[in-house]
């Protein structure tokens, strides 16, 4: 049994028949081939799944492709426009954020949604908002100076 | 040209990484592939008296259902073995799928084959495995106990082996004088290293011409290539390639081979088709070599000046069910070697007792014997500064190998080859603002209210694995070199092939800096290939912090001699002899003739155009090295950690970690603090909040990351860090390795901050992690 989906994921429409469990990480990265999204726990703790949907920074990992439906998906593979790095990216690059880059994607748009909702934020906000999201390579320091690099850049 | 050794260059591998373009294991497909997935005991120990795995093969697109007896029935030894013998070492076989016990919870009972992930799931919770449940320890105080459980029956008592280094009388002596003692009973928390990417593989089979090419998560291919074919499936080498494509972190976890990734190659084989399996992270965590977990007894002595006289150190060390692959060696040879820390302590005796339990097994986990050695050690240290009134400062002082004693040769097999403690402590003392912090924390001891510990933890690791000689005679089943094959293309760019396997730490930006520094070009001009057997000839891969220390002096000295060779090219073009020439900044000169010089490029292009070269010239410019180390490498270095405890409620906070640590030449500043940020994530979530906790039945109860506390980003601080630089002596780069620095060092500083904190209530010790329950009820007793 599928359930026929439609959605638009990175700016494109997308058509698809997805068995109704399907998840969304698995639709994303087994289907359509955007394997930015990764899977570290499967179970909605370590946040390396994170897409944003409709705007909003959620875990791929914990949503069925079937609830996407009629929604607007950012993958990491969507960020960069026109061939340009999205701050962030620059950020992630220029301040050492990112080691084996597993978590990065995820962390990059959960950082894209922090920025969204709270465009300057102090260190206290970023920590404060990026801790849905596990790295366990950079301790931490360089991601929140990434962050600020590309908060900077965006203002 | 400037140098770009010591730059902090942006590293080359960001851009793939950035933009999710990056191919870790699992986002590789291939035609025709299908999914495995293992069916793994929900028991710690039991017998298993029968499978029926009908149910499962009767779902359509099941394509195979495998259990012990096929890997019995395929004729392949069929086993994952232990890498490092030590004496007298019990070595049980370890099945690539139990046959009639299962040892711990996660142990392989059956693999399940389909066309699809979802469906390979569905089709192994049809697997019925009948068990009959037996008696299980966890535990490795309990597994030592009388009547205990018995994980192997050739191995009486659950000891797998029992080892000591030292002298235990003179250790004896030095306490029946001594003026002062202090001693310890604590544990080391097991850990679960948790790299972000669970474990995976995509074999591929080809029976057409009996090859197979397996990509998996690994630090080291070539070792996995060994043990997989010699030990597991029973193929030849050469028919094996292994890839390692984008790896998400291993911290140690992925040096391991493991039964599941064999069994997958076994899948591949049957079937004759490419087969991915992917570890979720429970699998990861249950079947993932964790780290730590020591029992131990410690005891120092001191003289009436506070001078160390002896150090007597017993241990219990949890090998788990099985013994992994470098098991034996981690409580041993990188553990008790490690006792003396920076210290001249003229007696040490450590006697380690290696014991099975129902459990993962424990194998090298960031640090990997060191931050077990470095807690003892540094936590007797703290207890020592109070006993003689020194405080922790002066007692370490007074007892630090003096700068003029290197190379110093420990009573613990080591032989330090440089070091210079006390510049680190003193700027340690001098970034954390060590006077005004004690006052604040005199004035909080008078207040009342939330009290602040100020921690020590004066480390020393050994690193750069390995001398082969040293590890051979201590029982490695290899040497650990490491090799490196450069090759310079007929337009001068370059490409190096390095056995050193990169899983996070940058690698391809270090490598090109050390080439393009040698040889005075951009290291944009120069390519690094690693993480493939068939690309690579041979390598020992990244652990033990050896990449830069053993794999980039691999890099240097194949360097030296394509600069030699290249010598030979000018000399023959520029009609010179090779000795009067010189090398500078990409050309080749004639000494004393500046006008008479030939680029990198043209020696380059020249030595593949050969044609009329003398006899004894050969065409081509690239040279292969093995590199094997003197010694190994010491970093060393302070650090101190600032804690604010709330002794209402056990809550700790973090004020301040400031870190100095002496790791050499830098070659890449802006990677190495990063590995250092990552350590110490990895020492403070072990002091605070990391535990694996099996329960009395061997059920592992942190198994997911709802129950095991891997830091998170607002549980940590920023790291203050500095540096001093002594450069290891013994190796072209003067390098030491940097990559478990901050997980050796880190544990004891937080430790000694809490408990330094709470010294008003006389708590000299808690056991990590530290947790706010643990605290509140140590200050209530
Ligand atoms: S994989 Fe989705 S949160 Fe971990
Ligand atoms: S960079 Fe490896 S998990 Fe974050």
């Amino acid at each position: 049994m599928t359930v026929s989906i439609q959605l638009e994921v990175n700016g494109k429409p997308v058509q698809a028949a997805v068995e109704p469990r399907r998840l969304l990480v698995h639709f994303l990265r087994e289907d359509l081939g955007l394997t930015g999204a990764n899977i570290g726990c499967e179970t909605s703790l370590c946040g390396a799944c994170t897409v944003l949907l409709d705007g909003n920074a959620v875990k791929s990992c914990t949503m069925l492709a079937a609830q996407a439906d009629g929604a607007s998906v950012t993958t990491i593979e969507g960020l960069a426009q026109n061939g340009e790095l999205h701050p962030l990216q620059e950020g992630f690059w220029e301040k050492h954020g990112l080691q084996c880059g597993y978590c990065t994607p995820g962390m990059i748009l959960s950082a894209n949604y922090l920025l969204a909702q709270n465009p300057s934020p102090n260190d206290e906000e970023i920590r404060e908002g990026l801790k849905g999201n596990i790295c366990r390579c950079t301790g931490y320091h360089n991601i929140v100076e990434a962050v600020k690099y590309a908060a900077e850049r965006m203002s | 040209m400037a140098r770009v050794l010591g730059t902090s260059i942006k590293r080359r591998e960001d851009p793939a990484l950035i933009t999710g373009r990056g191919k870790y294991t699992d986002d590789l497909k291939a035609e025709g592939m299908a999914h495995a997935a293992i069916v793994r005991s929900p028991y710690a120990h039991a017998r298993i008296r029968g499978i029926d795995t009908s149910a499962a093969e009767a779902l359509p697109g099941v394509l195979a259902v495998l259990t012990a007896r096929d890997v019995a029935a395929a004729g392949i030894p069929g086993v994952v073995p232990v890498g490092w013998l030590l004496p007298d070492l019990v070595t049980p076989a370890h099945p690539m799928i139990a046959a009639d016990t299962v040892r711990h919870v996660g142990d392989a009972v059956a693999v399940v084959v389909a066309e699809d992930r979802y469906l390979a799931r569905d089709a192994a919770d049809r697997v019925a495995v009948d068990y009959e449940p037996l008696d299980a320890v966890a535990d490795v105080v309990a597994a030592l106990e009388d009547g205990a459980p018995a994980v192997h029956e050739e191995a009486p008592g659950n000891v797998a082996f029992d080892w000591e280094i030292g002298e235990r009388e003179s250790v004896d002596a030095a306490f029946a004088s001594a003026a002062h003692t202090v001693e310890l009973d604590l544990r080391n928390n097991r850990l679960i290293p948790h790299a972000i990417e669970p474990r995976a593989v995509l074999a591929s089979y080809d029976s057409s011409t009996g090859e197979m090419t397996i990509h998996m998560t690994s630090q080291n291919p070539h070792v996995h290539r060994l043990l997989m074919t010699l030990a597991s499936l029973g193929m030849p080498e050469h028919k094996v390639r292994i890839v390692a494509p984008e790896v998400g972190g291993g911290f140690g976890s992925k040096i391991h081979h493991y039964a599941d990734e064999a069994i997958v190659g076994l899948c591949s084989m049957k079937l004759d088709r490419p087969v991915k399996w992917t570890a979720t992270r429970t699998e990861t965590n249950l079947t993932d070599a964790h780290g730590r977990d020591h029992s131990t007894h410690c005891a120092m002595a001191l003289d009436a000046d506070g001078r160390i006289t002896g150090l007597r150190v017993d241990t219990a060390a949890a090998m788990g069910a099985y013994l992994s692959t470098f098991a034996p060696a981690v409580p041993t040879y990188l553990y008790g070697t490690l006792l003396s820390g920076q210290y001249d302590i003229p007696a040490i005796h450590c006697h380690v007792t290696g014991v099975f339990t129902h459990t993962a097994p424990v194998d090298a986990y960031r640090g990997a014997g060191r931050p077990e050695a470095t807690y003892v050690v540094e936590r007797l240290m703290h207890l020592a500064g109070d006993a003689t009134g020194l405080g922790p400062v002066e007692v370490r002082r007074r007892n630090f190998v003096s700068p003029d004693a290197f190379p110093y040769q420990t009573q613990v097999a080591l032989a330090y080859d440089s070091g210079n403690y006390g510049p680190a402590m003193d700027r340690a003392l001098e970034m954390i603002g060590y006077d005004d912090l004690k006052s604040e924390q005199a004035s909080r001891r008078d207040n009342g209210g939330k009290q602040i510990g100020i921690g020590f933890s004066s480390y020393i690791e050994a690193c750069g694995l390995a001398p082969s000689a040293v590890v051979g005679s201590l029982g490695a089943q290899a040497g650990q070199w490491e090799s490196a094959d450069v090759r310079v293309h007929p337009t001068a760019s370059v490409t190096v092939y390095t056995g050193s396997s990169s899983h996070g730490q940058g690698h391809e930006t270090t490598f090109s800096q050390i080439v393009a520094d040698k040889l005075g070009i951009a290291p944009e001009a120069v390519e690094v290939i690693h993480g493939d057997t068939d690309l690579v000839q041979f390598g020992m891969g990244t652990y033990g912090s050896r990449s830069a220390a053993v794999g980039g002096s691999a890099i240097v000295k194949s360097v030296e001699k394509i600069i030699e060779k290249g010598k030979k090219i000018a000399a023959h073009l520029l009609e010179a002899s090779a000795e009067d020439l010189e090398y500078e900044d990409g050309n080749f000169r004639v000494a004393g003739s500046p006008d008479r010089s030939l680029g990198l490029g043209d020696v380059a292009l020249q030595a593949y155009l050969a044609h009329n070269y003398p006899d004894d010239l050969e065409p081509g410019l690239s040279a292969t090295s093995f590199y094997d180390p003197a010694n190994f490498t010491y970093p060393f270095g302070t650090h101190v950690c600032v804690v604010e405890v709330d002794t209402e409620t056990g809550s700790i906070e973090l004020l301040r970690y400031a870190a100095v640590d002496d790791v050499g030449n830098v070659i890449n500043p802006m990677i190495v603090d990063g590995q250092l940020h990552g350590g110490l994530a990895q020492g403070i979530g072990q002091a605070l909040w990391e535990n694996a906790v099996y329960d009395e039945s061997g059920q592992l109860v942190s198994g997911s990351l709802m129950d095991y506390a891997v830091p998170k980003i607002h549980n940590l601080i920023p790291f203050e860090l500095d540096r001093t630089t002594t450069p290891c002596p013994h190796n072209p780069l003067g390098v030491k390795g940097v990559g478990e620095a901050g997980a050796i060092a880190s544990p004891a500083a937080v430790v000694n901050a809490v408990v330094d904190a709470l010294a008003p209530f006389g708590i000299s010790h808690i056991d990590m992690p530290l947790t706010p329950e643990k605290v509140w009820r140590a200050v209530n007793s």
